[in-house]
Order: structure tokens, then sequence, then C-alpha cells
């Protein structure tokens, strides 16, 4: 019998980029008006074309006078890209979380992590904090730090209450910090009347207007925290296992486990304050594509960000087009498919449990 | 090669373990037994860091404190007694997770090394054809043997095991100690475990630790602590004439 590959091979990365490719290519084409793929590319090499005259050369830009490429420059474009890139992110977290947790219902959603964070972009925007070096990113710093309080409330909580951590224990408490979290929301809309339309945005998730700076940002974010994350796949498998056989097999659990909190707040932090609460992509995509490669993080963990970008970009077309030409929040459509997974799932480990 | 001087340990105001000493050198098996709440688990908890502890505990002259991690994987495994898995890792993974403490890098691959160490440990235990099963599917006998592939993976000098057969069927228990009991053979090795069957041991043991309400009640060779002098105060029974009472159920009254 042949055993079992350790890592993603350049073959997976060939075939899941060329997929990520053609869905991107596809959600940038479609929507409220279709484009033609041809018009698309042509479109995009001029606009390259007149980045590097720009750049290279230093002769003026060539404005897009039409309103198909301004379109797809200055609306699709930039947010296929963050939808991308929040969704690889998301689903990053989840996996990381799931794997250090040992429970493979954990994710920002069913822990209250996103709610969490959601409240310190809304405390942010409703008093109106900025920090004076980081004038724009006051929403983004307190959706982190709320993302990582949060994550040690919960954490603190279940361990006070189950020294095991049981999966159900975690899982119970998140939604009722969840709840917790959604009343404090409302306590602080109502000090911010004047502000409810942006705040609303928050609770509900959409990528809708998103430019190149979020783009920018989410990956940095991606390349710093999920950088983090998939440099500790080999300890992900053995909290996999369990806390304890990590400990005994020789991880220095505190320091990995603080590292990896940190990062998988920080990516739900600044995903959350620019996207919003974008439920349950980190409990879907984990789980469909553990199917296809097995446990082992160090494929798991890759083939995150692509499933992840491509679930999300999909998810992002479907409330483009389904009730066209209204838009659906995307969140709706992940929450839809998210609360039938979790469903699954759950059966599933009940089934499967074994001593 | 493990030497243990005035070991204590509290959760709040209780006193779990209660200024123990005791030495294990090379070649021995100490056995740690006592009734249930005498704080035999936590005693491997301390040694392994996994609780906070006052009093020293050195292995190999070095202070345990003193070594990270990965180090004291290196000289050190734990079996215990029960694993809950919550997803289909296949055998050789679990396995193969021995050795994470001789590759700590972020970037470093499992070397020629690595891979001799897992195979040796598969075909040790009788894993080797099963090594691309998932673990979900295994028994609890053949899931106990999975870790102990691993723990023989990991190469310690020191192994410890909490209560390693406690809830097995019999052929495995006899199996997994008489792995147990070839891996001790090897210079440079010994093996402490928790145990509470006295038979047992009585039978595998060289030395004995009796603990009772997380003080030493005895110390010394099976032979001379495993006796009712010691054993009958700590359990509040007489404790080797119903041993003789079961065991005598297995005479044949027949003949």
């Amino acid at each position: 019998m042949k055993s079992p590959k350790q890592r993603f091979g350049v073959l997976e990365y060939l075939i899941f980029t060329a997929l990520i490719a053609v869905i991107f290519c596809l959600c940038v084409c479609v929507g409220s008006v279709n484009i033609p793929l041809g018009k698309t590319l042509s479109v995009f090499q001029n606009a390259l074309s007149s980045l590097v005259r720009q750049y290279l050369f230093h002769q003026p830009a060539l404005s897009p006078a039409e309103t198909v490429s301004s379109i797809l420059l200055t609306v699709r474009f930039p947010r296929v890209l963050c939808v991308a890139l929040t969704g690889a992110s998301l689903s990053l977290a989840g996996a990381a979380m799931q794997g250090l947790l040992k429970n493979p219902l954990a994710d920002g959603s069913t822990l209250g992590v996103s709610s969490g964070a959601a409240l310190g972009a809304v405390t942010a925007i409703a008093f109106g904090i900025a920090f004076p070096s980081l004038p724009f990113a006051g929403t983004m710093v307190m959706a982190v730090l709320f993302a990582f309080l949060s994550l040690l409330i919960i954490l603190g909580l279940a361990l006070k209450l189950d020294r095991t951590l049981s999966s159900h224990t975690v899982i119970l408490i998140g939604v009722i910090y969840s709840m917790f979290v959604s009343s404090l929301m409302s306590i602080v809309i109502t000090f911010a009347a004047d502000r409810v339309q942006q705040i609303t945005f928050w609770t509900m998730g959409s990528l809708q207007g998103k430019g190149y700076k979020d783009a920018l940002i989410l990956f940095a974010a991606l390349l710093l925290f999920g950088g983090m994350i998939l440099l500790h796949a080999r300890e992900l498998n053995a909290f996999a296992v369990g806390e304890e056989n990590a400990r005994h097999v020789g991880v220095n659990v505190r320091r990995v486990k603080l590292v990896l909190l940190i990062a998988v707040s920080g990516l739900i932090g600044v995903c959350v304050s620019i996207g919003g609460t974008i439920g349950f992509v980190g409990l879907i995509t984990p789980h469909l594509l553990r199917m296809l490669t097995g446990p082992d993080h160090r494929r798991l963990l890759p083939a995150c960000l692509f499933g992840g970008a491509g679930f999300l970009m999909l998810s992002d077309l479907a409330a483009r087009i389904l009730l066209r030409p209204r838009e659906l929040n995307i969140g709706i459509i992940t929450s839809l498919a998210g609360a039938v997974m979790f469903v699954l799932i759950f059966y599933r480990t009940r089934r499967g449990r074994s001593c | 090669m493990l030497k243990v001087t005035d070991l204590s340990v509290r959760y709040g105001q209780k006193q779990v373990l209660d200024h123990l000493s005791f030495s294990v050198e090379e070649g021995q098996w100490l056995m740690v037994t006592g009734p249930n709440g005498a704080g035999k688990s936590t005693l491997i908890n301390a040694v392994t860091r996994g609780v906070e502890y006052q009093g020293e505990i050195f292995l190999e002259g070095e202070d345990i404190r003193q070594k990270k991690p990965a180090e004291l994987a290196r000289c050190m495994a734990v079996l215990t007694q029960s694993h809950e898995i919550a997803y289909d890792f296949t055998v050789e993974e679990i396995v193969s997770l021995g050795r994470y403490a001789y590759s700590t890098g972020f970037l470093s691959r499992p070397g020629s090394q690595d891979q001799e160490a897992v195979r040796e440990a598969l075909a040790l235990t009788g894993l080797y054809d099963q090594r691309n099963r998932s673990v979900l599917t295994l028994s609890g006998g053949e899931l106990q043997r999975t870790f102990l592939a691993q723990v023989f993976a990991q190469n310690p000098k020191l192994l410890l095991l909490d209560e390693p057969t406690n809830h097995l069927d019999l052929i495995y228990q006899k199996q997994i100690f008489g792995l147990i009991t070839d891996w001790l053979k090897k210079p440079g090795r010994a093996v402490i475990s928790v145990i509470h069957d006295l038979s047992l041991a009585k039978a595998y043991g060289s030395l004995a630790l009796l603990l009772h309400h997380g003080a030493a009640a005895a110390y010394g060779k099976t032979q001379d602590v495993l006796t009712p002098s010691y054993l009958n105060p700590v359990y509040g029974m007489d404790v080797a004439r119903w041993m003789k009472e079961m065991l005598s159920q297995w005479e044949d009254k027949s003949v």
C-alpha cells in the first residue's frame, strides 16, 4: 500500500491554483452586468500596460473611460479579491481552531470570536475610537483586540467548567457568549443612533464596495497571521490528537497555543473589521477539505487557503445573482450553508465517537 | 537515572503529593501503586511538568525545570490510559508524532532516521501492515498499541506509563506488558508505571512505591514493599488473602 503523502505537492498546488483562477474569472465576469471573458481579459491587459507605462516610463495613465472597464477595475476586481482573501483567512483560522481545540465544530462564528470582534469594531465606530498613529485602523485594532479577549474569555470559562474542554462545552459557551455580546452591541448602538446604518453593516457581513486598500490589508494580515499558522502545522497535528499528547511528544504547549490564538484573533479581527461577520466559512471548508486531504495539517492548511477562497467567491457570486438585481448579504449565504453543515458534522462526530 | 527529592504538589488547599523521595536506575521498573486518589497520576504529571510542584526532579543529573519541552521529550515519553480521537489520523501519522521533538524547526522535514524509528516502532508493535488504517477504526487494544508505538518512536530513556492497560482485554494486557519488558532489556532505559493491579505490579516490577494520601507508605524492592504489613493498612483489608481467594477460583477442582 502506498503510504499517504505528508505534504501538499506541486501537483496539488497547480490544480488548486487553476481551479481558483477559473472561479475568480467567473466571479469577475458574472454579476448585475455580465461581461464576456475576452472583454474582461482585454480590460486587464490595458490596465496592466497603463500601469507599467505610468510607473516604469512615467507617462500619464490612460483614463479608463468605458463603463465596462470601470465596473471591472474599480468595483468587481477589488471586491472579488477581498472575498477570496477573506475566505482564505477565515477558513485557515477555522482549521487552526479545530486542530488546536481538537474540536471539529470550532469556528470563529460558533465560538463567538467573530461576534466579539464585531463588538470591538462597532464600539470603535460608535465612539469614534481611533489611534493617533494609525488613523484609519481604529476599528481594525479594536476588532483584533476584542477577538483575542473573546477567545481568552471563552476558553477560560470552558476550562473552569470542564477541564477536559469537551467539544460540547466549548460550543455551548460560544453560543452563550455570542448572545451576551449581541446584547452589548445593542447597548452600544443605542448610544450611537446616528451611526446605525454603518453599524448594521457589521452585523450582516458583506464585501460590497471594497477597494484595493482593503485587499492589501487583508493580504498583509494573511501573510503575517496565516504564515504563523502555516508554520505550526506539525504542532497543530499534535494538538488535534490531544493537548496532553502534544505536551508528551515535546510541543511547547503554552507558547504554541499563545501564538496560534494571536494568529487566529488577528485573522478573524481583520476580516471582521473589513467585511463584517461572515459566519461558518471556517467550519465548512476545513471539514470538506479534510475528507480530501486527511487531517494532517501540513496538507489541510494549504488546501484551506484555496478552498476557503473558492468557497467564499462562489458564495459571493450566489449572493449577487440569486435575486438579481437585488443583492443578498454574503453572510446570509454562508450561514445557510453553515447551519446545515454544523448539523452534519455534529451527527458524524457523535456517531464516530470511539475511545 | 531519575532522582526525585522532596516532591510535593498542592491543588489549592489539598496536598496531593506529600514530600516524596525516590529514584530509578537504568534497567529498573518502578511500580507506583496505592488506592484511588492516592496521587498516582499526579506523580506522572509532575515528572512530565504537567503540574507545578515543589521539590526537585533530576533526570540524568539535570533539573527538569531547566529543560525545554522538546529536550524533555527526547529523554522521556508517556503512555496514558485512554485516548479520545477526534480526527481520522492514520496509525502511521500518530506514531510519527513521536518524532516531533527530534525536528522542531519550522521547515524541517522528517529525516531518514525519523522514518527508520517510525518503521521500527510499527514493526515492533505488529502494526506495520496496518499503518495506513484510520485510528477511528481501531479497537481499544490496537489503539493503545498505536500509542505505545508512538512512545517507542520517541526513543526515550525513561518511559512513564499511566495505567496503560486499565480497560483492555487480558490478551492486550499481556501483549503490552510483554512489549515493554522487551523494550526495557536494551541498556540505558528505565520504566515507571502507575498501576493499581497489584498482581501485575508484583509480576513485572523491580521497585515499588506505595502511596497513601499522597505520601509514601513504603518504597523499595517490590518483594519488600508489596507485603501484607504495608498493604493491609493502606487498603484497609487483608489484600493477600483476597488475592489468593480470587486465584483459588481457577484451581482445577475436577481432578
